[in-house]
C-alpha cells in the first residue's frame, strides 16, 4: 500500500494514477479482511476499488491525461504533512495493543451488542444490527449525505435536456465495434444485477446491506451504458425518473422513521411496526436497506450519467 | 408531539429537501421552503422554552437507551443556538425568492433550495445531537452543501472558491473523524455525557492529548479561525448572495459551538488549561487575526470580500472570549455569536439586494446608491455601526461583554487591544459610508430603484433586530449566562 500511495503521488500520467488508486482501494478491502472487518472491506471493494474508479475514468474523459508540470513547490504544505503524521505516531504510543481483549472498544458498549443484538433485534450479522438499528439514525445521516453528493454533481454540471436529446442520436456507443466485450458483458450483466439484489436483501445474514447493493447496481448500470451507449442505456433508465429516486430512497428511510412516530414509538423505533418487537426489526432494517440501496444505485447512476453528458458536449460540439 | 420536538427539529428539513425534487416547480419549491424553515423556528422556540422551564430534554432516537444508540440532548446553549440558526435561516429564505431569481438560471432553482434546506438540516443536526459520530455525520452534510450553494455562484470563480473550501473543509473533517475515533478507542463510547465522564481517567495518556489536538484544529479550520482562515473570503465573495447571507450568519457559528461543546462539556476546562496552553495559543490567534483581517478588510475593493474578512476578524472576538477561561468570558462568546450572527445577516442581505439592482459587489459601483436606494443603504450603515460597536446596537453589547470579561481576568493590554482594533472597523465603515454617501456616481444612476419589498422586509426584521437587542438584553445576555454558567457548573 505504502508502494502504491508512493507511486500515485510521483506518476504523472493520471490514467496510470486512477488504476493505482483502484489497486490501493482494493489492498485496502483486503487489509480489512485481515482485521475481519468483512463488512467495511465490502464496502471499501465495491465503491473504492469499483465505482469511484469508473467515475474518474470518466472524468478522465473531460480532462487531459498528463498532468502539467508545476514550478509551484509545496515545501510548507510538506512540513505540516510531516507534523501531522508524526502527531499521529505520537498518539499510537499510549494506545492500547493491537488485538488486546481488555482495551475500551471491546467492552463498555460492544458488549451489549454482542450479548443482546440477538435478542433484540434478531439480525445474525451484527454489524447490520449496529448500523440499521441502535445506530440507525446515522445511517440516516449517511444516505442523506449520499444524496447531497448527488444534488451537488445534478446542480452543478447539469445539461439541457435539449443537448440529452442531440447527444442521444449523434453518439454511437464508444465501445460498441468491442465484440468479445459486448458478449462477455452481455452475459455478466444479469449476474451483476442479481447479485446486487442478493447483496441487498442478505444483509441481515451476511456481509452486505444497502450501500454495498447500491453501488454494484449501479455497476451493473454503467457497465451496460459504456458499452451500449448512453441513447439506449436511457430509454432504460430515464434519468427523470432516476433523479426522483435520489430523493425516494431518503424519504423511505425518513418516513419509516416517521411511522414509528405516528405507531406511537420514537423515531426509527422499529419495535412499534408489527406485533413482536422482533418482527417489527425486521421489517424496519428491510425497509430503511430498501431506502439506502436505492438512493446509492440512483445517485451514482445520476453522477455517471452528467458526466457522460458532460463529455459528450465537449467532444461532439 | 411534543416529547417528539427535538427529533422533528432535524428531520422536518431533511424530509422536505428530497420533497423539493419532487415539488420541481421553482415558485412552489421556494414558498415551501419557507413554510419548512418557519416549522423548524417555531419548533426550537418551543424547545428552548422547555429547556429554560425544564431544564435538560433528552430524546433517545430508535428508542435506544443512550450509549448504545445515539441521543439528542438539549440544554440552554444548543436550545438558544438552535432558535437562532433556524430564525435566521427563515428571515433569509424570505428574501431568497426574488434575489436567487435574479442571480441563478430557472433550472437550478429547485437544486438550490434543496441544497439549502440540506444545509440547514446539517447545522441543525450538529447543534442537538449529544453523540459525538453523529455531530460528524451532519457535519458532512452541512458542508457538502455549503460547497454546493457556494458553487452555484454564478461567478465562474465560485467554483475555485467552493473547491478550496471543499478540500480545506474536508482536511478539517478529517482531522475531527481522527480525533473522535481516537476518543472512541479510548473510552468505547462515543456519546458526549458517556465521554465526558469516561474520559477524566485517562487525562494523562498522549492519546488522548492527541485527539484532543486533531479534533481542535479540525474544527478550527471549519471556523476559519487565522490563519485557517483562507477558504473564507473567496468563499463569501463568489456564492450567491442569499448563500452568503445564509453561510456568514450560521455555519461558522456552528463551529465555534462545536468548539464550546467539546471543549466544555466533553474534555472540561480544567484538563484544557492544565494540559495545553490552548488559552494562550488562542488568545494570540484570537488578536492576530483580529487585526490582520481587519487591516485587509480596509483594502478591499469588494463588499463581500470586504465583510468577509471582517467575519475573519469578529471570529477572533469569539475565540478571544473563550481564551479568557472564566464564566464572563464564555457569556462574553455566546452574546457575539448570537449577535454577529445578526449583524452579518442584515450586512449580507442588504449586500444581496444592492446586487439584486446593480448586479454588482464591487464598492466603486455603490458611489451615489445612498440617494436611489435609502431603505437598504441605511441598513449597511446601522449594520456597520454595530460591527463598531457603537451603544444601541448589539456590537456595543458583545464589545461591554468582551471587554469587563478582559479587565476582571485582570488583561487589560487586551482589553486596549480589543479597544483599538474596533477603529479598524470605523476604517473600514467610513469607506463604504464615504462610496454611499459622499461620492457623486461616476455614470448617472436614473433606472435604479430601492430594492423590493420581499427583500426589504427581511433586512429590516434584521436591522431592527440590532437595534432591539442591542437595547433588550433580558433575553441573550439571559441566556448566555445560564449556558456559560451550566457549562461551567459541569466540569466543576
Amino acid at each position: 500500500m505504502v508502494a502504491t500511495a508512493l507511486a500515485i503521488v510521483c506518476l504523472d500520467d493520471l490514467f496510470a494514477v486512477v488504476m493505482l488508486a483502484g489497486i490501493y482501494s482494493l489492498l485496502s478491502a483486503c487489509f480489512f479482511v485481515d482485521l475481519d472487518a468483512v463488512d467495511v472491506a465490502f464496502t471499501e471493494a465495491s465503491v473504492g476499488a469499483g465505482i469511484s474508479t469508473l467515475l474518474m475514468l470518466a472524468s478522465l474523459k473531460l480532462v487531459k491525461r498528463y498532468e502539467d508540470k508545476s514550478r509551484y513547490k509545496p515545501l510548507l504544505a510538506l512540513g505540516v504533512v510531516t507534523v501531522t503524521g508524526a502527531l499521529l505516531i505520537y498518539g499510537t504510543l499510549d494506545m492500547p495493543h493491537f488485538g488486546d481483549p481488555g482495551a475500551p472498544v471491546h467492552h463498555h458498549v460492544a458488549d451489549r451488542y454482542i450479548e443482546k443484538s440477538m435478542g433484540e433485534i434478531g439480525v445474525p450479522n451484527i454489524v447490520t444490527s449496529i448500523l440499521a438499528a441502535y445506530r440507525g439514525y446515522d445511517t440516516l445521516g449517511e444516505t442523506c449525505v449520499i444524496f447531497t453528493a448527488g444534488i451537488g454533481v445534478m446542480s452543478l454540471l447539469m445539461v439541457s435536456r435539449r443537448t440529452r436529446e442531440e447527444s442521444r442520436k449523434k453518439v454511437p456507443a464508444d465501445m460498441s465495434q468491442q465484440v468479445i466485450l459486448r458478449i462477455v458483458a452481455k452475459m455478466m450483466i444479469p449476474f451483476i444485477l442479481i447479485f446486487a439484489l442478493y447483496v441487498q436483501f442478505h444483509g441481515d445474514y451476511g456481509p452486505g446491506g444497502g450501500f454495498q447493493a447500491g453501488v454494484i447496481f449501479a455497476a451493473g448500470i454503467i457497465l451496460y451504458t459504456m458499452l451500449f451507449g448512453l441513447g439506449v442505456a436511457q430509454k432504460v433508465f430515464s434519468p427523470e425518473v432516476i433523479k426522483l429516486l435520489t430523493a425516494f430512497g431518503v424519504l423511505v428511510y425518513a418516513g419509516v422513521g416517521m411511522t414509528c412516530i405516528f405507531l406511537g414509538g420514537n423515531f426509527l423505533d422499529y419495535n412499534v411496526l408489527a406485533h413482536d418487537p422482533v418482527h417489527g426489526q425486521h421489517l424496519g432494517i428491510l425497509l430503511i436497506e430498501l431506502g439506502v440501496g436505492t438512493t446509492v444505485a440512483a445517485v451514482m447512476t445520476t453522477i455517471f450519467f452528467e458526466f457522460t453528458w458532460r463529455t459528450v458536449k465537449h467532444r461532439y460540439k | 408531539m411534543t416529547a417528539h420536538y427535538p427529533v422533528l427539529q432535524v428531520i422536518v428539513p431533511l424530509l422536505a429537501a428530497p420533497f423539493c425534487l419532487v415539488l420541481r416547480i421553482p415558485r412552489l419549491v421556494a414558498i415551501f421552503a419557507i413554510l419548512v424553515s418557519a416549522t423548524a423556528f417555531l419548533i426550537s422556540t418551543a424547545l428552548l422554552q422547555q429547556v429554560l422551564s425544564h431544564g435538560i430534554v433528552i430524546y433517545e432516537l430508535g428508542g435506544w437507551a443512550a450509549p448504545w444508540g445515539i441521543e439528542y440532548r438539549i440544554d440552554q446553549l444548543n436550545g438558544y443556538l438552535l432558535v437562532l440558526i433556524s430564525g435566521i435561516s427563515t428571515v433569509v429564505l424570505i428574501a431568497a425568492q426574488s434575489s436567487i431569481g435574479r442571480e441563478l438560471p430557472e433550472n437550478r432553482h429547485t437544486f438550490f433550495y434543496t441544497a439549502y434546506l440540506l444545509c440547514l438540516t446539517g447545522l441543525l443536526g450538529i447543534l442537538v445531537t449529544g453523540d459525538a459520530f453523529n455531530l460528524f455525520v451532519f457535519l458532512e452534510i452541512a458542508s457538502l452543501s455549503s460547497y454546493i450553494l457556494i458553487a452555484l455562484g454564478t461567478d465562474r470563480r465560485a467554483l475555485t472558491a467552493s473547491y478550496q473550501y471543499l478540500i480545506m473543509g474536508t482536511i478539517g473533517a478529517t482531522f475531527i473523524i481522527i480525533g473522535v475515533g481516537l476518543m472512541y478507542m479510548m473510552t468505547g463510547t462515543l456519546n458526549m455525557h458517556d465521554l465526558s465522564q469516561r474520559l477524566p481517567e485517562i487525562y494523562k495518556s498522549r492519546t488522548v492529548l492527541c485527539a484532543f489536538g486533531f479534533f481542535i484544529v479540525g474544527v478550527c479550520l471549519k471556523l476559519a479561525l487565522f490563519p485557517l482562515h483562507l477558504w473564507l473570503p473567496n468563499a463569501y465573495a463568489y456564492a450567491p448572495s442569499i448563500a452568503t447571507a445564509f453561510l456568514a450568519a450560521t455555519s461558522t457559528k456552528v463551529a465555534v459551538y462545536v468548539l464550546i461543546r467539546f471543549i466544555f462539556s466533553i474534555f472540561g476546562i480544567n484538563f484544557v488549561i492544565t494540559s495545553l496552553p490552548l488559552s494562550e495559543i488562542f488568545l494570540v490567534l484570537a488578536l492576530a487575526g483580529i487585526f490582520a483581517a481587519s487591516i485587509s478588510a480596509i483594502y478591499q475593493l469588494n463588499i463581500k470580500r470586504l465583510f468577509a474578512y471582517s467575519s475573519i476578524a469578529q471570529i477572533g472576538y469569539m475565540i478571544l472570549g473563550l481564551a479568557i477561561g472564566t464564566q464572563l468570558g464564555l457569556t462574553a462568546t455566546l452574546l457575539h455569536l448570537f449577535n454577529h450572527a445578526l449583524m452579518k445577516g442584515a450586512l449580507f442581505l442588504a449586500i444581496g439586494a444592492v446586487v439584486y439592482r446593480i448586479n454588482s459587489s464591487q464598492l466603486h459601483h455603490y458611489a451615489g446608491l445612498g440617494k436611489k436606494m435609502p431603505w437598504t443603504m441605511s441598513a449597511i450603515v446601522v449594520g456597520g455601526l454595530s460591527l463598531i460597536g457603537v451603544p444601541l446596537t448589539v456590537g456595543f453589547v458583545s464589545k461591554w461583554y468582551l471587554v469587563t470579561a478582559l479587565l476582571d481576568k485582570g488583561w487589560w493590554p487586551v482589553a486596549v487591544l480589543v479597544l483599538l482594533s474596533s477603529l479598524l472597523a470605523v476604517v473600514y465603515v467610513w469607506r463604504i459610508v464615504e462610496w454611499i454617501y459622499f461620492t457623486p456616481p461616476r455614470i448617472i444612476l436614473t433606472d435604479i430603484q430601492e430594492a423590493p419589498l420581499s427583500q426589504l422586509i427581511p433586512i429590516w426584521l434584521l436591522v431592527l433586530a440590532n437595534l432591539y437587542f442591542g437595547v433588550d438584553t433580558r433575553l441573550t445576555v439571559g441566556v448566555s449566562k445560564l449556558a456559560a454558567q451550566s457549562l461551567f457548573g459541569v466540569t466543576l
